[in-house]
């Protein structure tokens, strides 16, 4: 068990690799003091991101998903962003009707020089997630699960 | 209805010639729900029946038979998810010949058979004004349609073909139905966060994975490609758990965003009778405020998550 049970949450962050990756390595160049939960997973773009990649880190456990790309004009392939926009305003509707908090999911732009704007994005979206604690999870499991520990029941035994 | 079936079958006759096939509906084994006709042979026009009870959404065999002539018979909802494959130009349009109807509501067949008891010798169904009628062995049997109907048949927004070759009958409204029950989706309003994802960690337990929403979706046209089928990634394993259940309804919705026009088909091939529709529906009202778009209706237009505007006007980004 981490040192950090407990203390940290599962923060998942989705970033482009030509702004936002870049942009969070200055802010570390900078030495700015950030908070330590978020795990970034780095992609070419963010019209790359699959809206299910957001989906499948909350069945997997995520606290909160952070997603952060290029400036809308400024994408590296002109226009991946304009549709990850679209892709994940439409996902921010599906998210709350299947449970998980609109709280725990925000996508933002952060462009490679902006290590202070990344800084604050990244402390307000920890804080945010912290205020709604960690994700709820399933109750149950599989229905082999089910039937086991059904047959810890007298009755059924 | 009457003159309407007839007129039906003596376009279709007229049409047969120069196509290769059509598709209507004909009674099936279960008398509450009738099944697809493929008609190649004048003689078995006679056989289309034309009623409440033709629920199956027959445009999903369209992508199938591409590069075929092929008529088919539409109601109000099908003629949207036609609208739909043209507008991915997954059928080309000179290809299909459409007859559009007046759709007066299709049944349910599940409540209704539970309802009326014994299904045996049912005759016929018929939709007028706020109730559905039935007739089981000579007797009269009446049901309100909020009981009897389909429902997607309360949120209707548009019972005519708009979009065909031949209308056959007269134009008019949506079944007016009173006293909806509460649907799913506002039911899960009134829950807080943690009460919807067990609402569906409940409802995922039943399913029995058998994929019949995918099958039946006439939208779902990646057949051996699906998503859920991949080993890599693998977005869904095999364990048994709702987890994975919820997963494969997301991708199924997610899928189907900006392009579901709610025909109900995943929701009424559900053996399990799970509210899957309710997914969609939410996808779409948001997908409605957003781009001010409703899919199948206009086959000019491209979905909303084909293209984008370097400007979005409804897009509210947030101020960190």
């Amino acid at each position: 068990m981490s040192v950090n049970e407990g203390k940290e949450l599962r923060i998942i962050g989705f970033l482009c690799n030509w702004c936002s990756y870049a942009g969070a390595d200055t802010a570390g160049v900078g030495r700015f003091a950030q908070p330590t939960d978020l795990r970034i997973v780095r992609l070419p773009c963010t019209g790359r991101i699959n809206p299910l990649f957001i989906v499948r880190a909350f069945m997997n456990g995520a606290d909160g998903v952070l997603v952060s790309g290029c400036h809308p004009r400024d994408c590296h392939y002109s226009e991946g962003n304009f549709y990850a926009r679209r892709r994940l305003e439409v996902l921010k509707a599906l998210l709350p009707v299947i449970g998980v908090d609109p709280g725990r999911f925000e996508y933002t732009w952060v462009s490679a020089s902006e290590g202070q704007r990344w800084r604050s994005v990244v402390t307000s979206f920890t804080e945010q997630v912290h205020a709604l604690g960690p994700m709820p999870g399933f109750k149950s499991g599989t229905s082999l699960d089910m039937c086991l520990c059904h047959l810890d029941q007298p009755q059924v035994r | 209805m009457a003159s309407s079936i007839d007129d039906l079958k003596s376009a279709i006759k007229k049409a047969l010639p120069e196509l290769d096939m059509v598709i209507a509906w004909a009674a099936g084994p279960d008398p509450l729900s009738h099944t697809p006709l493929f008609i190649t042979d004048e003689a078995d026009v006679e056989r289309i029946e034309w009623d409440p009870r033709c629920s199956q959404n027959l445009a999903g065999y369209l992508p199938g038979l591409r590069g075929k002539k092929v008529g088919i018979v539409v109601k109000g909802c099908d003629a949207r998810s036609l609208v739909e494959l043209l507008q991915e130009k997954l059928i080309d349009r000179e290809d299909v010949t459409i007859f559009g109807l007046h759709c007066t509501g299709a049944v349910d067949a599940r409540p209704v058979r539970k309802a009326l008891g014994s299904t045996r010798g049912l005759e016929s169904v018929a939709v007028d004004g706020g109730t559905a009628r039935f007739t089981v062995a000579g007797e009269a049997k009446t049901l309100p349609l909020a009981e009897a109907l389909q429902k997607k048949c309360f949120t209707c927004t548009g019972a005519d073909a708009e979009v065909c070759d031949h209308f056959i009958g007269e134009h008019g409204q949506p079944p007016q139905v009173t006293e909806t029950p509460t649907t799913t989706l506002e039911e899960l309003e009134a829950m807080s966060m943690e009460e919807r994802l067990h609402f569906w960690e409940d409802q995922m337990t039943r399913c029995i994975r058998c994929y019949a929403c995918r099958s039946a979706c006439p939208l779902c046209v990646c057949q051996d490609h699906c998503a859920a089928q991949s080993r890599e990634p693998h977005w869904v394993d095999q364990t048994d758990h709702p987890r994975e259940k919820l997963m494969f309804q997301a991708i199924h919705a997610l899928h189907t965003a900006g392009r579901c026009t709610e025909c109900g088909e995943c929701e009424r091939a559900c053996p399990m009778g799970l509210p899957i529709m309710t997914l969609k529906q939410a996808l779409n009202r948001s997908i409605q405020d957003l781009f001010d778009y409703r899919a199948g209706t206009d086959p000019d237009q491209a979905p909303p998550l084909f293209e984008f505007r370097e400007e979005e006007k409804n897009i509210k980004e947030r101020e960190w």
